[in-house]
């Protein structure tokens, strides 16, 4: 069960009322399984299965005519495959979380 | 092995809040939003002292297998969430059997024993190599631990077994002072204490036990087996003797060295301790910090393990052998065999 990088990107049309809950759902489900690096852009640590969940539960909540979804797989270790500049608030969940 | 190793999360800020959001873990501190991680990185859940959390994520950790602990704020342990029983009865019923037949039973514990010594005198015999100028009294050390392993096997009851590892451990623990690499006069070691520890070594040796026996508490739960029905240790209402007979093997690896380490590499100072009045020395919020922070990066060190064939990460080391234990109690392996560092 070895866990993979992901990212999830999305786009979502918030013009109407149910725009904006689409929006806040799908920001609720990857919080659940990531956490958030950008606006709408969250890098995700998941088991193949943790993603196959994830992925499905977006599925039914996006509108597949109006919003996008991206998932991009990150082969190899994440800070080897990163370059990040400028604000940078990602937390190692693997390292030491001591409070 | 399909177990990965997940992340443990301690609080030790006083007044912090922990509450579900979803499926995600909230600390609050001051009324700010401290950190938030999903539950799926988080295997075990340590507070110190005054921290709350709600009852939902208390919840939702049982049932999700996530253990939750509680130490006061001088982290001496206070109380563990357990859910449901899990796990097996037929496994469990087998540990009472073994329990019931006394040359099964000594036979399992002087595993424990063994384990224990043979990787105590591992502790000694590397030092031997290191520091010449205590040779001699360490090679004394390191004989009469041999002469403990051989005892062993000699012993026809549990109590004399007892008495072979007590008399091994003060043994181990006379040499234990020539093993600190220090000119810090506060780090002084004379003898094993606690309840409560006397010194900073002693401070930083029963955390340590702490914490691994959580682990093993952890670990034993995970296959199945009940923790409380040990055999080398005798039962008590409330004591988890099962794991306190498999950290046996691991305290000369995981805890001593370990608190070695973090001594002769000056990682501790005087500042990170308490005198407490009645002479009692622990760790205060500061030391903890840095001593859990290190803890669980050892942890995640991997070594190969002979028995299994595989590299393995340290923090999983007590569920690798409560697995071996699991099959040997079942009867289908003929031995346990303890862990042995190289």
């Amino acid at each position: 069960m070895s866990s993979l990088d992901i990212l999830v990107t999305y786009d979502v049309e918030t013009q109407e009322k149910s725009g904006q809950r689409r929006l806040r759902k799908v920001a609720t489900i990857c919080q659940n399984y990531g956490q958030r690096v950008q606006k709408s852009v969250f890098e995700c640590r998941v088991t193949q299965s943790q993603l196959e969940d994830m992925e499905h539960q977006l599925l039914k909540v996006i509108d597949k005519e109006r919003d996008s979804l991206r998932i991009y797989l990150l082969y190899g270790d994440r800070n080897r495959v990163t370059r990040v500049y400028g604000r940078d608030d990602y937390i190692d969940y693997d390292a030491p979380i001591i409070l | 092995m399909i177990k990965t190793i997940l992340n443990t999360l301690y609080v030790q800020t006083q007044g912090s809040y922990l509450h579900l959001d979803h499926e995600t873990v909230i600390v609050e501190q001051e009324g700010e939003k401290a950190l938030q991680v999903p539950l799926h990185h988080i295997g075990t859940i340590v507070m110190f002292g005054n921290v709350l959390i709600s009852p939902y994520l208390l919840g939702r950790c049982t049932d999700q297998g996530i253990s939750v602990i509680w130490y006061d704020v001088y982290g001496r342990f206070s109380a563990r969430a357990v859910g449901r029983t899990n796990g097996n009865v037929l496994l469990r019923r087998a540990q009472h059997q073994v329990l019931n037949d006394e040359k099964r039973a000594l036979k399992l514990a002087s595993r424990f024993v063994i384990g224990k010594l043979r990787n105590s005198r591992s502790v000694v015999q590397r030092a031997i190599r290191d520091y010449p100028d205590s040779k001699t009294s360490l090679e004394k050390a390191a004989k009469q631990l041999n002469q403990c392993i051989r005892d062993v096997d000699k012993q026809v009851t549990i109590d004399e077994l007892r008495g072979v590892e007590g008399y091994g451990s003060s043994v181990y623990f006379e040499a234990f002072s020539s093993l600190l690499r220090t000119d810090d006069d506060f780090f002084v070691f004379e003898l094993r204490s606690r309840r409560p520890p006397r010194d900073p070594i002693n401070a930083c040796l029963s955390f340590a036990y702490s914490m691994l026996t959580q682990d093993c508490i952890s670990a034993l739960e995970g296959v199945g087996l009940d923790p409380q029905i040990g055999y080398l240790h005798t039962l008590r209402p409330g004591r988890p003797a099962l794991a306190l007979d498999l950290i046996e093997e691991f305290r000369a690896y995981l805890a001593d060295r370990f608190v070695l380490t973090l001594i002769n590499r000056k990682q501790l100072s005087k500042s990170d301790f308490d005198m407490r009045p009645g002479g009692a020395v622990l760790l205060n919020e500061k030391g903890r910090r840095t001593f859990l922070a290190a803890y669980q990066k050892r942890k995640q060190e991997e070594i190969h393990h002979p028995i299994i064939n595989q590299r393995v990460p340290l923090g999983l080391l007590p569920h690798v052998h409560a697995r071996l234990l699991a099959r040997y109690l079942r009867g289908d392996v003929a031995d346990y065999v303890p862990f042995i560092m190289r």
